[in-house]
This record gives C-alpha cells, sequence and structure tokens, in this order.
C-alpha cells in the first residue's frame, strides 16, 4: 500500500506545493484579519474565469489566472468601495460583493457554457486525483503535470514577493501607520498581496477547489500564530504545516478511499485541534495547568498572609487554625485542606495538631506578596 | 405574459412551490439577517452555511432518510457545533473572529466532502439529493419542503416577535441589559440559533454559497431606508421576500437561469438601489446635498467680493468687472457661474456686458453675513 505510482507521487507533490503556497499568503491574509478575505476571493474569482474561458476556450491558459486575478482585485476595490460610503460595514460588503460576483459566474456558465467542459463541481470541489493527465510540455520534453508547473510559478512568484518585501510587509501588517508616515505605501502593499491571494487562489482551484482553498489558506497561518511569537517562524511553520497537511491528507484519503480535497481540509482541522490542546504556553491543556497552578499558588499566598497578620498575637491560638479557615478566608472545608497541603509541600506552612505555622519561606512569600 | 404568471402560480405545481419556497425563505432570512447584520456577523451566515453540509450528510447515513425535516435537523446541530466552535476559538485563543470563521467554514465543508465520497459509493445514486445542498435547486422542490419551510419558518419568526424587546436591548445596549439581569447570553444564543434556522431552511433552495446574500444583502438594502429597528426588520423581510419571488419567477420563465443566483443578482439590484437612492443616506442624495453646498458657498464667496467691491466706490449703482471679481477670488470660485446663480436669485444684476453690481436684497445678505462672521470670530 506504500508504493506510489508516478503519477501518485505526483499528486502528493502538487499538494505539497499548492498547500505552501497557500499557506505563505496566508500568514499575511490572518495577521490582518483578512481571513474571509481569502472565502470572499476563491469565489467572486468565478466570473473572470468563466468571461476568460468563453474568450480561450481553454481550460489551462494562464490567462485565465490572469483574469481571475483581475477579478480577485475588483473584490477587494468593490468591497473597499462600499466600505467608503460608509453605508455598511466591511464584514456586510464583503457578504453583499461576493455572493453577487458569484451569482454572474454561476448563471453566464448556465446560459452559455452548457456543453462545454467548465463543471461547476469542478471548479468549486476540485479534483487532485485528475491533475497528472493534464501534462505541459515544452519543445517535446514533458514537464510534468500542468497544475504542477503552474503552482510551482506561483509558489516562486510568492516566495519572491515575501521575501522582497518582508520589511514592508512585516512594517505594514503590525503598524501601518507607522508605515504610511515611512512612506511606504499601505494601499500599494494590501494590493500586491492580494493580487497574490488572488492568483494562488485559482492555481489551487484545479487542485483542490475553492472553498478548500480556504483551508489551505488559513488552516496552517492560524494553526502556528498558537506556536509563536515571531513572523519568520509563523512562515517557516506555516510551510511545515502545509506539507504535513498535504502529505497527511493524501493518506487520509487512501486509506478511506474519500475525496483527496476533503480529506486534507479534515487534516487541516485535525492538526489545528492538536495545536489547539497542546500548544505550550497557550494550549487548552497548558491553559489549564496554569489556571489549576495559579489558583493553588494565590491560596497558598492568601493563607501566609493570613497567618503572618495573627502571627504571635493573642488571636492566634483562634485564626490558625486549619478549620478556622473556612470562616475567614470563606473556604470550604475541602479547599481549606488542600490549600493547606499544598503550602505544606511547599514548605510555606508547617502544621501541628490543627495549628498552623509559618516557615521562614511563608514569611517572606507573605511579606513580599503585601509589599507588591 | 402577467396574467399568465398569475394562473401559474395558481395552478402550476412546480411554479407554486419555488414562488412560495422563495417567499418564506426571503421573509425569514431577511427579517433574521437584521440582527446578525447589526451584530457585526454578516459573515457568520456565511460560515454557518457552509460548515453545515457534514450535518446534512450525517442525517442522511444514519436514517437513510432524505426527509426535509430530518436533514435540517442535522444541518441544524451541527451549524449550531459550528457556532460553538467558532466561539470557542476566539474566546480562548488570540485567534480572531475572521480567521476562526475561515477555519471553521472550510475544515467543515471539507469533513463533509469526505462524508459525501461515502454516500456517493452507494449505488442507488443517493447523493443525488444531497447535492442540491451545495448549490441549490428550486426546481426540485416539493410541496414537503415547502410545507417544513413554513412551519420551521413562522416558528423562527414568532420567537423573534415574542422576544422583541429583549433581543432589541441585547443588541443595542449590552451593558444595559446586563444590568437588568437579563440573561444576556442566552439570548445571544437564542439570536444565533434562529439565524442557523434561517440558514438551513434556505439551502436546498440557494445552497450553501449564497445563502450569506439571503442573510446579509436584504438587512444591509433596509437599512439605508430607516433608523429604527422595527421598521428595517420588517424592510428587511419584504426585500428578500420580493427578490425571492422576482428571482423565482425570472428563472422559471427564462431557460437555463438557475434559481439561486438569480435571486441573489436581485437582491445585489435592491441592495445598489437602496445605496444609491434611499433618502437623506443615499448615494445620490449626499452628492446633491455636496453640490448644492460647493454652489452656495461659490456665489457667497462672489457676493462678499461684490460687495467690498461696492465699499470702494461712491455710487452704488457703479458696475465692477468681472474681471476684477476673478482676480479677488484668485481662482477658488467659478465666477461666472457664482455671478448667474446670484443673478436667478435676484442679488445681484448685470450693468452693460461684463460689469455687475448688488441688488438691494444683496447688499442686506452681504451685511448680514459680515456680522455673521463678526460674531463667529468674537465667539472664537
Amino acid at each position: 500500500m506504500l508504493s506510489l505510482t508516478a503519477g501518485q507521487m505526483e499528486v502528493q507533490i502538487v499538494a505539497i506545493v499548492v498547500a505552501v503556497a497557500c499557506a505563505l499568503v496566508g500568514v499575511f491574509l490572518v495577521l490582518r484579519q483578512m481571513a474571509m478575505m481569502s472565502d470572499a476571493i476563491t469565489h467572486s474569482i468565478l466570473p473572470g474565469i468563466v468571461v476568460a474561458f468563453f474568450l480561450v476556450q481553454d481550460l489551462s491558459s494562464p490567462f485565465l489566472i490572469i483574469a481571475a486575478a483581475a477579478t480577485g482585485v475588483l473584490t477587494v476595490s468593490l468591497v473597499e468601495l462600499l466600505n467608503r460610503t460608509r453605508l455598511v460595514r466591511e464584514d456586510a460588503a464583503i457578504g453583499i460583493v461576493f455572493p453577487a460576483l458569484f451569482s454572474i459566474g454561476v448563471i453566464l456558465i448556465a446560459r452559455f457554457a452548457g456543453g462545454i467542459h467548465l463543471d461547476l463541481d469542478v471548479v468549486l470541489l476540485g479534483e487532485i486525483a485528475f491533475v497528472p493527465f493534464n501534462r505541459t510540455t515544452l519543445f517535446g520534453v514533458d514537464l510534468g503535470p500542468t497544475a504542477l508547473v503552474m503552482m510551482t510559478i506561483i509558489l516562486i512568484i510568492n516566495l519572491l514577493f515575501i521575501t522582497l518585501f518582508y520589511k514592508e510587509l512585516k512594517l505594514a501588517t503590525f503598524d501601518a501607520g507607522l508605515a504610511a508616515a515611512l512612506g511606504f505605501s499601505p494601499a500599494l502593499i494590501h494590493y500586491g498581496l492580494m493580487s497574490l491571494v488572488s492568483v494562488t487562489a485559482v492555481g489551487a482551484f484545479d487542485a483542490v477547489g475553492a472553498i478548500l482553498v480556504v483551508a489551505l489558506i488559513v488552516g496552517p497561518p492560524v494553526t502556528s500564530y498558537l506556536l509563536t511569537d515571531r513572523l519568520w517562524v509563523m512562515l517557516a511553520l506555516s510551510a511545515g504545516i502545509g506539507v504535513l497537511i498535504a502529505v497527511s491528507g493524501y493518506w487520509m484519503a487512501r486509506g478511506l478511499d474519500a475525496s483527496i480535497a476533503g480529506s486534507m481540509a479534515t487534516m487541516t482541522g485535525v492538526i489545528f485541534m492538536v495545536a489547539y490542546l497542546l500548544a505550550p504556553g497557550r494550549g487548552l491543556i497548558a491553559l489549564a495547568f496554569r489556571r489549576r497552578r495559579q489558583r493553588w499558588e494565590f491560596a497558598g499566598t492568601m493563607l501566609a498572609i493570613h497567618l503572618l497578620n495573627h502571627e504571635g498575637l493573642p488571636s492566634a491560638e483562634q485564626e490558625n487554625r486549619v478549620d478556622h479557615l473556612q470562616e475567614h478566608l470563606n473556604w470550604d472545608s475541602d479547599f481549606a485542606e488542600r490549600a493547606v497541603r499544598h503550602a505544606e509541600r511547599h514548605q510555606t506552612v508547617v502544621r501541628q495538631n490543627r495549628h498552623l505555622y509559618l516557615t521562614e519561606k511563608g514569611r517572606q512569600r507573605a511579606r513580599e506578596a503585601i509589599v507588591r | 405574459m402577467f396574467p399568465e404568471v398569475f394562473t401559474d402560480i395558481y395552478s402550476d405545481y412546480t411554479i407554486r412551490n419555488i414562488t412560495l419556497g422563495a417567499t418564506v425563505l426571503g421573509l425569514v432570512s431577511g427579517s433574521l439577517g437584521t440582527f446578525a447584520v447589526l451584530r457585526r456577523q454578516s459573515l457568520l451566515g456565511d460560515s454557518i452555511s457552509h460548515a453545515v453540509l457534514p450535518g446534512i450528510i450525517l442525517a442522511f447515513m444514519l436514517t437513510g432518510s432524505r426527509d426535509p425535516l430530518i436533514l435540517i435537523l442535522g444541518a441544524a446541530i451541527v451549524g449550531w457545533l459550528a457556532t460553538l466552535s467558532i466561539m470557542a476559538i476566539v474566546n480562548t485563543t488570540r485567534i480572531k473572529q475572521d480567521a476562526s470563521l475561515a477555519l471553521v467554514l472550510s475544515v467543515f465543508f471539507g469533513f463533509g466532502m469526505v462524508l459525501m465520497t461515502f454516500v456517493q459509493r452507494q449505488p442507488d445514486a443517493a447523493a443525488a439529493g444531497l447535492s442540491r445542498f451545495l448549490f441549490g435547486q428550486a426546481a426540485a422542490i416539493i410541496w414537503d419542503d415547502v410545507r417544513t419551510m413554513l412551519i420551521i419558518g413562522s416558528l423562527a419568526l414568532a420567537i423573534l416577535f415574542v422576544f422583541w424587546k429583549e433581543f432589541k436591548l441585547v443588541v443595542f445596549d449590552r451593558a444595559f441589559a446586563l444590568s437588568l439581569g437579563m440573561p444576556v447570553q442566552r439570548f445571544d444564543v437564542l439570536l444565533t440559533s434562529l439565524l442557523v434556522i434561517a440558514i438551513v431552511i434556505g439551502l436546498q433552495t440557494v445552497g450553501v454559497i449564497l445563502m450569506s446574500a439571503m442573510v446579509v444583502t436584504p438587512a444591509a438594502a433596509a437599512r439605508q431606508w430607516s433608523d429604527r429597528l422595527g421598521v428595517v426588520t420588517i424592510l428587511a423581510g419584504g426585500f428578500g421576500a420580493l427578490a425571492g419571488v422576482s428571482g423565482a419567477l425570472i428563472s422559471a420563465y427564462t431557460a437555463r437561469m438557475p434559481t439561486g443566483p438569480t435571486i441573489v443578482i436581485c437582491l445585489t439590484a435592491i441592495v445598489l438601489f437602496s445605496l444609491i437612492l434611499a433618502p437623506n443616506r443615499g448615494l445620490l442624495w449626499a452628492w446633491v446635498r455636496q453640490h448644492r453646498q460647493s454652489r452656495d458657498i461659490r456665489s457667497r464667496v462672489v457676493l462678499g467680493d461684490l460687495y467690498w467691491l461696492s465699499q470702494q466706490h461712491e455710487g452704488v449703482d457703479h458696475g465692477h468687472s468681472m474681471a476684477a471679481l476673478e482676480a479677488m477670488s484668485a481662482g477658488r470660485v467659478a465666477v461666472d457661474h457664482g455671478l448667474e446663480d446670484l443673478e436667478r436669485a435676484g442679488l445681484a444684476q448685470r450693468i452693460d456686458g461684463d460689469h455687475w453690481t448688488l441688488t438691494e436684497k444683496g447688499r442686506q445678505l452681504a451685511v448680514s453675513d459680515l456680522n455673521d462672521e463678526d460674531q463667529d470670530q468674537r465667539d472664537a
């Protein structure tokens, strides 16, 4: 089962290239809080593809990519135009624009593309398994599947854009105001990025379909966002997670004999869940542990302060007993018992009979807490 | 054609179902969408409508039934789960709403596709009935579907009506609602559940992708016509229903015209019309206002200049050349048009050819303008 034919190998390589290309632009979309723009663009480029297809009659023409990218930029501009009238908010503007453009695309296909090969299902859902059948040759030499050639070029463009404009992208993403003040045009970077997203989305169409491009654009950056604070680490991690999604998704699809694109999206969710639970410092489990530790630490500090307050006074006999904590600190007896045991373990308190005495360490801690 | 349309709605089974279904859908999603748009959750609808796919398929796989009620129930449960996941991610990590929406949308949808391949493997082409949820297929709507939509839709609208006051408060003044001791979160959840319901009953008509337009667009259009929540909600429902009827009919009488996209195009036309023409907020009126204002400023500048010139001369009837006025305004305003406007308003008059002077009315207005200016300067 683990042996791969050349075609299967090619499918997997295409998946990897698509995933990495999507993940790289996705990092900036997620950081700029424009993730839903990927959803809008992947849908709204449909009319662009359709019109271009009517003109050139070839589904693998590079002209289609250019037209689709132009439609993507048009989508972004329309959203901004609507937003700038201040009559609708940005999220509503996105929700108005992309269904409208998508509808135009669907109607165009239904009315004028009846018999020809432009199937809505394929555009939307994609079928990566067919990738090896459509090949590109140059001077009689087989360069590999067309999708692979196309996506490799797109990946290289993305890499070039991000390396060349790394500083500008970083600044415009994290401090748009400063970027503008320093003379970088935020609009130029914005539209440049959006063109890249459009081009990447169109290229990825063939392989994974419109809706799952969203998974590949958003999934890896969101996952790596849970793992790091540094931009370049996030980019590298996202690319790595993209590869992981592509490979694991492919094998899941093979194992279950299910849709490859769907499996890749599912693996995106699984990998995100793993990070969501286990991410060091930010994952749910780390959070739960930290909350627990903080709860007992806080209880220990409260206990130490309480004991210190009454230490050496006549009231200490009364106050500094386990059963009295219930009354004074409003702890129930179970909680009080556990807090005292926690404090004993950390050697801030010693217990004799029912009486509690601070150790030197405990006194130190109480004083520090009060001063703070 | 028109009388024919009415008899068809009355007698033609398919057309009656489609029209009725689209109307109910437009009404329900339009009015419930108002709250989504006002709560800045416009794209939540998009996310939910994609995410319910596995719910529909799971419901079918588990029960083997294609009863719309069962499929809708499956969709509603998963739509709910999706909403909870989105909220959990936003509340427990630093991931923002947009990324959380996009992630849940695509992962759930992808999982639905995996399930879909299992269903498609079954020999009886059962998936044919399911794939219409993807793109919507209004022509396949039967009376059972319409009845389900009617029942669930009226239930949702009834809940909206009953808790109207509470919803209004939760949306517009959350802090006050909290201070009254209202269970604000419970109302949040209820509102979102209503949205989920509106979405799932629309899926088989317009499909997952266009459902977001059914939620967002009517509300965005209605918002332009009024500032009152009640009016906006009713208008949004009306716009949704209008687009539903017209889209359904256009597609029924035109060959190769898919229903869902046609409804969305009708909605888009309504929103564009509203954005441009709605009184007060409309772009056209804003443009007219601005134009009027700049004309007003232009004539006031020329009026002031003319008055200043008249102060430099003895005779009231002394004419001042346009060239002098042009030099004074130094290209800030188009003097000739300004003078024409003044003449039309009876504030200035032409004395032989290119020379102008103020009328008595114009002189009074210029004096009062100057006094206002002085007053403003003193105030400042």
